[in-house]
This record gives structure tokens, sequence and C-alpha cells, in this order.
């Protein structure tokens, strides 16, 4: 019996760990089909976590939360997509400038745009927030009822997934974005308009992003504090590689980092011998030790899951 | 209309040195706005921060002590940057070296006569930070792993360690965090309140760099990389050799920059030795369009913009973040600006060969 209970629990925690990647590593596949790299992940979804809670908070609306994490996720990317691809940047210089520009400006509204009476700090505030409900008879199978033990935001993903992979590989949409992120050139003789392509989904990466970091303030660890994502951005970015740009995929990446928030969660709370510290290097040291292993066996199966103009500004003369 | 896009035979001079400019003008705008708009008067912060950062003695002095480690991290990243690594680990690189000089002048040189624990402890640290981007460095090179997300990683898991050095394996007994105290025979001396002559290691570093960068081979073979990998491999050049010797060099320049701070500046391990210089960094070395000398300057301004924060913070209640915003902001007109650094625009006219340009509508 015992188990059972450890193992719904474990499984519980993990979905809510991973939700906030989730949303942003489908965010990022978008982003990253049409040949944008964004490396403003984390920042995307610091300055969204911080804006969804303030408007939550004075609102007390937590669905008006996420619509400002949507917009804050979809202005810093749109600044991104002006940059890489009307001004032609560096998509990697670009991607950092939004992380750099997002983490500066959370911290700042963090600061700023709290209450009088806490010296405009909005660190310690108590909002509104999702949480969880069951669903009735699903929650009652035995440890798989876990999945139906969610927020909302959660159980908006079960359908996410499915249809983010059925846009991408089963409609006219989805092949289009493909071929604007595999060879720019033949797309643009099909008609396709490749800066258009870029911009939209790019920016739909942001929101997405949004409501990734929203999902963190407003549900999974309710509140502000500074550096709330602690590099959730970054590990979106290999997520999406360890997925190998299929939204189904990056479930199971998501679950394994929310797997291993659950497992040093549970050994915390067990009261281990291990420091703390150590613990809390695991998702940082897994991102690395994935990242080696993908990409070894993506040279030894000469497989390459990137679209092959990722990070290449298109233009139309140029050859 | 068509606006066409030409690319320049070499990068335009005048908008190497007025873009950055511009930048920051537009960086202040942009803040200026954020400080309206969140209830504060930009005038009257900018003023602070301004008088708060080179206004007294006392704020250059600060200044000078925050020029320092981002003198040596700017470095560090543009070096890398030079044969395009992106390289975003000074901060865990710095981190690391900050731990090892602590490590080496605490416990690790006991016994040794005392004129050696300075150099000692610089060179620990110097290696330590070699170690932390020289394995990212080999997994690229080697293996073609993503460099960026490795060096970052590792930021997080310096930070995590040397955490719990100060907190936990290496706290000096009575406190709540922070090692003993170094001896004195290892600190770096002070010239002007808390700066120390860690600011000559940056500046001497800096001319070094920049001579190495135009006069040897080695500087031609980075840049012969970073600008066409293709061309280099024809021309005989290790790409895989040259990043691994590139990176352990500037890791190497992160951990000097945390060994100093530790041995200038708090003379023990403990919290705010990792505070973000590494990623400031970033932004250095592009707003110094990884120029070595360059990066004395943008550093200096950039440690004036953290000073003017904290002043601010203590004078007006604003978040001392308003820097960092500002420091944000820099990056994003200066990318967009470089368009006009590598471009000419023209005006189309119809029997104008196209062949060679690219096109841009401009609506």
């Amino acid at each position: 019996m015992g188990i059972l209970t450890l193992f719904t629990s474990i499984i519980t925690i993990t979905l809510r760990a991973g939700t906030s990647l989730i949303y942003s590593t489908i965010g990022e596949i978008y982003t990253e089909r049409s040949g944008v790299l964004n490396l403003g992940v984390e920042g995307m979804m610091l300055s969204s976590a911080v804006v969804a809670f303030a408007t939550a908070f004075y609102s007390g609306s937590v669905w008006l939360g996420l619509v400002a994490a949507v917009l804050m996720g979809m202005l810093l990317a749109a600044i991104h997509a002006f940059l890489t691809v009307t001004m032609r940047a560096r998509q990697v210089v670009s991607g950092l400038s939004i992380t750099l520009f997002g983490t500066g400006l959370s911290s700042f509204l963090g600061e700023r745009l709290g209450p009088e009476s806490n010296n405009f700090n909005l660190v310690g505030m108590v909002g509104p927030k999702f949480t969880p409900f069951d669903i009735p008879l699903l929650s009652q199978i035995p440890v798989a009822g876990a999945f139906f033990k969610q927020d909302i935001l959660t159980y908006v993903l079960f359908l996410l997934v499915p249809a983010s992979w059925y846009y991408l590989y089963r409609t006219r949409n989805g092949l289009n974005l493909r071929a604007v992120g595999e060879n720019p050139q033949t797309a643009d003789a099909m008609g396709i308009n490749v800066a258009r392509t870029r911009y939209i989904y790019t920016i739909l990466g942001g929101a997405l992003a949004g409501l990734g970091g929203a999902h963190l303030s407003l549900a999974y660890a309710p509140g502000w504090t500074e550096n709330i994502t602690g590099g959730r951005g970054w590990i979106v970015i290999a997520l999406v590689i360890f997925a190998m740009w299929n939204p189904a995929r990056a479930v199971l990446g998501a679950m394994l980092f929310g797997g291993i928030n659950a497992v040093q969660f549970r050994l915390q709370a067990g009261g281990t011998s291990i420091p703390s510290a150590y613990l809390n290097m695991l998702p940082y040291l897994t991102t690395i030790v994935v990242l080696v292993a993908i990409t070894w066996w993506e040279t030894l199966s000469h497989r390459i899951g990137a679209p092959a103009a990722l990070g290449q500004p298109y233009m139309r003369e140029d050859k | 209309m068509k606006l066409i896009l030409r690319k320049r035979e070499s990068v335009s001079r005048r908008a190497s040195l007025l873009v950055p400019l511009i930048s920051f003008a537009v960086s202040l705008v942009f803040g200026a706005i954020l400080l309206t708009v969140s209830g504060a008067n930009p005038f009257a912060t900018y003023g602070a921060m301004f008088v708060g950062a080179v206004g007294s003695g006392y704020g250059i002095s600060e200044v000078l002590v925050k020029t320092i480690p981002l003198i040596l991290t700017g470095l560090s990243v543009s070096l890398a940057f030079r044969m395009r690594f992106w390289n975003i680990g000074a901060e865990g690189q710095l981190t690391m070296g900050a731990v090892a000089a602590a490590g080496m002048a605490l416990f690790w040189s006991k016994g040794l006569p005392g004129w050696t624990v300075l150099p000692l402890s610089i060179l620990a640290g110097c290696i330590a930070g070699a170690i932390w981007a020289g394995v990212p460095a080999v997994l690229k090179a080697f293996l073609k792993v993503d460099e960026t997300l490795t060096t970052l990683m590792l930021n997080y898991v310096a930070i995590l360690y040397s955490e719990h050095l100060y907190y936990i394996a290496w706290r000096a007994e009575g406190y709540n965090s922070g090692t003993e105290a170094i001896a004195e025979v290892a600190w770096l001396s002070r010239f002007m309140g808390r700066a120390h002559t860690g600011l000559f290691f940056g500046l001497i570093l800096a001319v070094a760099l920049w001579a190495v960068f135009r006069f040897t081979r080695w500087g031609f073979e980075l840049k012969i990389i970073g600008a066409n990998p293709t061309a280099a491999r024809y021309l005989g050049i290790s790409i895989a050799r040259n990043v691994v010797v590139t990176l352990l060099i500037s890791g190497a320049i992160s951990g000097l920059a945390g060994a100093i701070e530790v041995l200038g500046l708090s003379h023990r391990l403990q919290q705010g030795i990792s505070v973000g210089y590494g990623y400031t960094a970033i932004i250095i070395a592009w707003m110094a369009q990884l120029n070595p000398l360059g990066v004395i300057l943008v550093a200096f301004l950039m440690a004036s913009l953290l000073v003017g924060g904290d002043q601010i913070q203590m004078k007006m209640r604003l978040p001392a973040s308003v820097g960092v915003v500002l420091q944000g902001m820099l990056l994003i007109p200066m990318l967009a600006g470089s368009l006009f650094r590598d471009y000419t625009l023209e005006l189309e006219r119809p029997d104008d060969d196209v062949a060679h340009a690219e096109t841009a509508e401009v609506a």
C-alpha cells in the first residue's frame, strides 16, 4: 500500500513540476521549427512569471494574470523576431540579450510592483493561485489517478501536446512551418512568406513560454521570488534537443526533469544525508549528461533532429 | 519603395563608434519610460545614479571595485566570442576561481612560506576557471555538444557548490555563513577605498590581449575561425585545438576574476561572490565589439550603472536593479544597430544590379 501512495505522490509532483517545462518546450519547438533559435526563454519565463503574479495579485483574477503573462512573452519574443528576422542580428546573441533583459526586468518589477506597505516589494505577497482539483472517477484509479489530480493548466496540456503534434505533422500549416525551418529558399519558392512565418512562430513560442512562466508563479510555487525559474528556461532549450523537435517527445523530457524534482523533494522531505546542494545540482548535471548522450547518439546514428536552417538568417538574394 | 541592403566590404568605423553610444542613449530613454510608468522620476533617478557613481571619491572607488571583475570577465567572454564559442559560463568560472583561491589560501598552502600563498592562490583560481571552461570546450571540440547550454548549466553547479562550502563544509565556527578570513599576507593591497591592485591585472591583460589579437598568428586564427570556419579548415587551422586552448585561457581569466575578488575584496569565501558579473560580461563583450581595450571602457560604464543602482536604493528607496535593467536593455538597440555597421542601405533604382545585394521590403 505504501509503495502505491509513494508512486502516486511522485507522479503528482512530477506533473506539477513538469508543466511549465512542457509549455515552454512546445513553444520553443514551434519557434525553432521555423528556423529561429530563441535563447530568451529564461528571460521570457521570468518576466511573464512576475507580471502574471502582479496582475493576479491586484486584480484577484488568475485568468487576467495568464493574459498578462502571455502578452509579456509575446512582447519579448517579438523583439527577438525583429532583431533576428528584420535586423539580421545573430540569433544566439539576440536570444541572450532577451534573457539578460528579461532577468533584469523581472527583478526590477518584483521590487517595484509590490504594495507600498511592503516597500513596493512583491516578494512574500500572497495572491490568488490555480489549485489542483480532482476529476471525478478518473482520479480514483490507483497510481494513474495522479494524472487527474492536477490544476487546469496541466489539464490543458493533455490537449495541447497531441494538438501540437497533429498541427506540426498533419496539417498544411505545419508542413509550411517545417519547410521554412528546413529549407527557407524552397519554402520561399513555394510562395511561403518566410519572414512572416518566422515572426508568427517566434511570437507563438513567446506566448507559450509566458504560460510556462505563469504556471510557476500562479500554480507550482505561488508567489514571486527572484529567479523563480532557477534555470528552467535553459533546461527547456536542452529539452527541445532531447525531444528532437517533436512535441510528443517533449513530454518525456519534461517528465524526466519533473521526476528529478520529485525525487529531490522526496529525499529532502525524508531527511537524507546527501547535502542538499548536491541534490539541487541534479537537474543541471542531468541536462549536461542528456545533451552529451543525445549528441553522441545523433552522430553515431547519422540522425540530425534539428531543422536544417536553424540559427541561420534567411536573405532572399543571398546564395 | 524598396530598400536594398548591401553588405559592406569592411565594417563601418563610424558606425562602430556611434552604434554603442546611440544604444546607450536608447537604453536610457526606455529606462526612463519604465521608471515613469512605475511611478519614479527618471531625471531625479538618473541624476542620483550619476552623482552616486562618479560624483565622489567614494563613488569612484566603488565603481573601480566592480570594474575589476567586469574587465576580467569581459575579456574572458570576448576571447571566446572571437571564435564564436558562446561561453556564457563566466559566472561559474569566476565562482570556481574564487572557491579554489580561497581553498588554497585557507587550507592547501599550509606549511608553505607566506609569500607563496598569494601567487599560488591566483594560480589555483586560474586553473579552476580553466577546468570549468575546459569541460564544455572538450565536449564541443570532440563531440560537438552545444556549448551555450553546457557552460550555462555549469554556472548553477558552481554556485551551488560554493554555497555548500561557505554554508556548510568550510564555514567558520560561530558564523551562519562564510569561511575564515585568509591570512593578511595573501591580500592584494588597496590604493583607494576598497579598490585594490587587482585592477592592474585587468588593465595589463587587456593590453596584452589587444596585442595578441592584432599581431600574432593565434589572434589571426581566432578571427578566421569566427568569421568562416570552413575557410579556417582549408587554411589548415585546427579548430578543435583552438577551441580547447582558447577556452582554457578564457576560463582562466574568469577564474582569475574570482580569485581576485577573494584576495582583494572579501578576503574569504562568502555570499556575494557570484552576483552576475559573468552575465554582465556578455553585454560588455558585445558592446565593446570584442575589442579588449573597449572592454575597459564599457566595464567602467557598467560598473557605474551598478554602483549608481546601489546608491539610489539607499537614497531613494528605488530598486538597485534599475542598473541591471539598463544594462539588459543595452544589447537590444546595439544588435539592431549592427545592421548599419555591416550593411549599407540604398534606395533601389530600376536599373540597379541587385545580383549581390539583398533586398528587404520596407513598408
